[in-house]
């Protein structure tokens, strides 16, 4: 079972927390807080790839999507959660269910370009929003509360939500992969017309899991949101579904915990080349490439493969 | 006397691929509880015959009737879930999935939705027993743990089968279930066939002669997407015209 | 009306750019099965090898002809380099190895030429604007690209559909593994459609270099449009490459006037402000998944669905 990977993961997440960082604390409680809310939605776009096979290039639509929720409700002077994340969820619902329909009539490469295409669609109209910033992007007067509480106003505060949410979704996941969906879901991955001549709908499957693969990643937009206090179209920029991919392949498609694996290993290995050089990509861009050529199975494989 | 209401019943149908007719105005039906057995030269119109049945393939005019229903518009999960269940030519299993998870997939499928998000699906007691016979029936049973992707190919044939079986067909549907298939498994394979009559309607598409004037029936013989003979093995094997077309000289 | 000539003409100027680097896109696509992510920054090779060829030779058109075949030659060492590590291999996989190598080579132009765009100055002889109506001027270099762009995409159209090897690659994007048994070598083929494919693009680079900003990432978006391009025409098809690239370059520059005319006529100030930009940049996508609701494999395939 996967449970014992993921329990060292989370220990160790959860170090922040409990051990005195004096000076550093800011910066390694937003460095966990980023990678907590990107493991979130790498879990996200984990579900549709890792299990259903379906390989979205448009997934940053719904960061975009969720961090304009907050933004739009925060101008109308809403910033409470429980206001937040039902419209949060539910904009992404609403943004998954006819793009994935038209999606998932495409195979193959053209379903990634029409993804791609959605999510370039949320990205120009984000940037049209000239009440909400346009181009420039859009400051949070606040970060979400919750029943006039301010949870996340601190550094400490935030990164336990974070924490606490990627857990919760996490065990979702995982939930859900090994459930009776999550069992059709993989089935139709690996061949499609026989699990459809079972009596199994494919098309009902897989958007199922499209809207909540969309859904969970709103939350992230969200959370993102509230970690930058800022909203911006660039949360949709293919090249931010770019790194989601990257995060989950990574890490191991298919793997769940793999995905979190992922985020963490693609913003520590920012953080740590950005600290060589300002040029870090230079070595990035070729550590990918050798990753790819050499392990396969992405970093959960390792440690099934030793 | 009323005769009984067919379990498959096919009117009109026709299909054509530009020039080339592969369904000429066919009318067929298919007794319940009987094993048919369909068969033709290559080139016939079988499978194609078979997808129209399954619905993969979309007849260009004509019918197709289960159990008194017109299901032509039917796509096809709809039309499994009325037990219209189909083994497939190039074998169809889910590699990645143990034997038994590949079974319980077909036994989840016939049992209620799969809109189920949070229960393990491997801890359904009742799904997995429903696995267990049938791959016990099919000859598979003590290897249920093992991934369906590193069977032999034989190994395969059977998993199909006993996922064909847990599906709870009405109507089966096989389509060489006996291709490539070495001389004692082909007698198991008849022998597993030859007790499925009872539970349901077999229409089998097969080149193995030998299989098919055992295990059938009632025996259909196509060429060029018509009906040449239909009836008894033992009449068709006597039928001038079905020996000139297909069999030959052999025989 | 002339505006109406000055876009079109524009909008068949762009779809031949897109043309020359969706080409070398589609065929590796594909022959090749694969999905190569890094054929934007073979674009952007090209303009900055351009611009250094030229001034070190002093000569527009001695740099241009350096810069094609640098960029084909950079083509082969990636492809022996890492390419062809990825044959076979999952089309995820692909799309991280050349995302990965986008990374590098933009941040390497970065570190050798700096971040500021450069610029590479037209040469004399197709500088300066000619009159193609009564009335209407049209700088000389944007015909000339238009000539260039047609003269490269009928010689490909010669070479797929009039030699023996143009035959291979017919073959080879419809059916790979037959022709590798009928005893293609392969290996060979991969690296003569990379290595074309890489000086497509770097040419294509080449030439805009004097009328777009050089800069790193400038290949970035045009990929994006590149693939929508091969999408729309169909995986493998150089025809269908070639109508949709036209198609989109028209649907681009045309489009975005006429809908920002249309946003400005039926919204009021502000509103007409920001929805018509928006619409416009969403257009091609919008016309994209169009033609995939009706045509999921695309215009021309080279596999017919």
């Amino acid at each position: 079972m996967r449970l014992p990977t993921a329990v060292p993961i989370f220990l160790l997440l959860a170090l922040p927390l409990v051990l005195p960082m004096g000076t550093h604390a800011g910066y390694v409680l937003d460095l966990g807080a980023r990678i907590a809310i990107l493991g979130i939605a790498a879990l996200s776009l984990d579900l549709l790839l890792g299990a259903g096979g379906l390989v979205s290039f448009g997934h940053a639509a719904f960061l975009a999507i969720g961090a304009y929720g907050v933004a739009i409700l925060d101008a109308n002077a809403i910033t409470d959660a429980a206001v937040v994340v039902p419209a949060v969820l539910a904009a992404s619902l609403a943004f998954a269910i006819p793009t994935g329909a038209v999606a998932l009539r495409t195979r193959g490469v053209n379903f990634i370009m029409i993804t791609l295409a959605f999510s370039q669609m949320v990205y120009f109209a984000a940037g049209s929003l000239a009440d909400y910033g346009g181009d420039d992007g859009y400051t949070l007067s606040m970060r979400t509360t919750l029943f006039h509480a301010r949870p996340l106003a601190t550094p400490y505060g935030f990164y336990a939500v974070c924490l606490a949410l990627l857990l919760g979704c996490y065990l979702f996941s995982r939930a859900l992969v090994a459930s009776r969906f999550g069992r059709a879901l993989r089935a139709i991955r690996q061949d499609r017309q026989r699990v459809q001549g079972l009596g199994i709908n494919p098309f009902a499957i897989q958007l199922a899991a499209i809207a909540i693969g969309g859904m969970m990643a709103g939350l992230a937009g969200a959370l993102l949101a509230n970690a930058a206090e800022f909203a911006s179209p660039a949360y949709a920029a293919w090249q931010r579904s770019g790194d989601l991919l990257i995060m989950v392949i990574l890490g191991g498609a298919g793997s769940v915990h793999g995905a979190i694996l992922g985020a963490a290993a693609v913003l520590l290995a920012e953080e740590a080349l950005g600290n060589v050089t300002e040029h870090w990509r230079i070595l990035y861009g070729p550590l990918l490439v050798l990753a790819v050529i050499f392990f396969r199975g992405g970093l959960a494989a390792i440690g099934r493969r030793a | 006397m009323t005769a009984r209401q067919p379990k498959l019943s096919l009117r009109g149908l026709c299909k054509r691929y530009g020039a080339v007719v592969v369904t000429d105005d066919l009318w067929l039906d298919v007794l319940p509880n009987t094993i048919h057995a369909i068969i033709g030269p290559n080139g016939a119109g079988k499978t194609s015959l078979l997808n129209q049945i399954f619905g993969s393939v979309p007849p260009d005019a004509g019918s197709v009737w289960l159990d008194g229903q017109d299901i032509t518009r039917l796509p096809v999960h709809r039309r499994a879930r009325l037990g219209l269940i189909r083994s497939f030519q190039i074998v169809s299993i889910l590699p990645e999935f143990s034997l038994l998870e590949n079974v319980a997939l077909a036994a989840q499928a016939r049992s209620g939705s799969s809109f189920h998000f949070f229960r393990p699906a491997v801890g359904e007691t009742a799904l997995n027993e429903a696995a267990r016979i049938a791959l016990a029936k099919v000859g598979l049973a003590g290897s249920e743990a093992s991934i369906a992707g590193g069977l032999s190919h034989g190994g395969k044939r059977q998993l199909e089968l006993a996922i064909a079986l847990a599906a709870r067909p009405g109507l089966l549907l096989l389509d060489e279930p006996l291709a490539g298939a070495g001389v004692e498994e082909a007698a198991r394979l008849i022998g597993i066939l030859r007790t499925l009559a009872g539970e349901c309607t077999v229409v089998l598409v097969e080149h193995d002669m030998d299989a098919v004037f055992a295990l059938a029936d009632t025996v259909t013989v196509l060429a060029e997407g018509r009906i040449l003979a239909s009836g008894p093995p033992a009449e068709i094997r006597q039928d001038a015209a079905v020996r000139a077309v297909y069999l030959g000289d052999e025989c | 009306m002339t505006l109406l000539v000055i876009q079109a003409l524009n909008g068949v100027q762009l779809g031949l750019l897109l043309f020359l680097i969706a080409a070398g896109l589609t065929l590796v696509f594909g022959v090749m099965d694969f999905i190569n992510l890094a054929h934007g920054v073979q674009y952007m090779l090209g303009a900055y090898l351009a611009v250094a060829a030229v001034a070190i030779t002093g000569s527009f058109w001695l740099g241009v002809v350096l810069a094609v075949l640098a960029a084909g030659a950079v083509g082969l060492v990636l492809e022996w380099a890492v390419f062809r590590h990825l044959y076979g291999r999952d089309h995820l996989d692909q799309v991280l190895a050349t995302f990965g190598i986008i990374l590098f080579l933009n941040e390497g132009v970065r570190v050798i030429w700096g971040a500021a765009p450069l610029q590479l100055a037209m040469p004399a002889v197709l500088s300066g604007s000619f009159p193609i109506m009564p009335g209407l001027r049209y700088p000389v270099y944007r015909v000339a690209l238009i000539v260039a762009g047609l003269l490269v995409a009928a010689g490909l159209a010669a070479v797929i559909h009039g030699t023996r090897t143009g035959m291979r690659i017919r073959a080879g994007a419809s059916n790979p593994v037959m022709i590798a048994s009928l005893g293609v070598d392969i290996g060979r083929l991969f690296r003569q459609v990379f290595g074309v494919g890489a000086m497509l693009a770097g040419f294509a680079g080449a030439l805009a270099a004097p009328l777009v900003s050089v800069e790193p990432g400038m290949g970035d978006n045009l990929l994006i449009l590149a693939f929508v391009v091969i999408v729309i025409g169909g995986i493998g098809s150089i025809r269908g490459a070639f109508v949709a690239a036209i198609l989109v370059g028209l649907v681009d520059t045309l489009g975005r006037g006429m809908v920002t005319d249309a946003a400005g006529l039926l919204l009021q100030g502000t509103a007409a402000a920001r929805v018509g930009p928006a619409l416009a940049s969403m257009l091609i996508y919008l016309v994209m998944a169009a033609v995939l609701a009706v045509r999921p494999a695309g215009l021309f395939p080279a596999v017919p669905t």
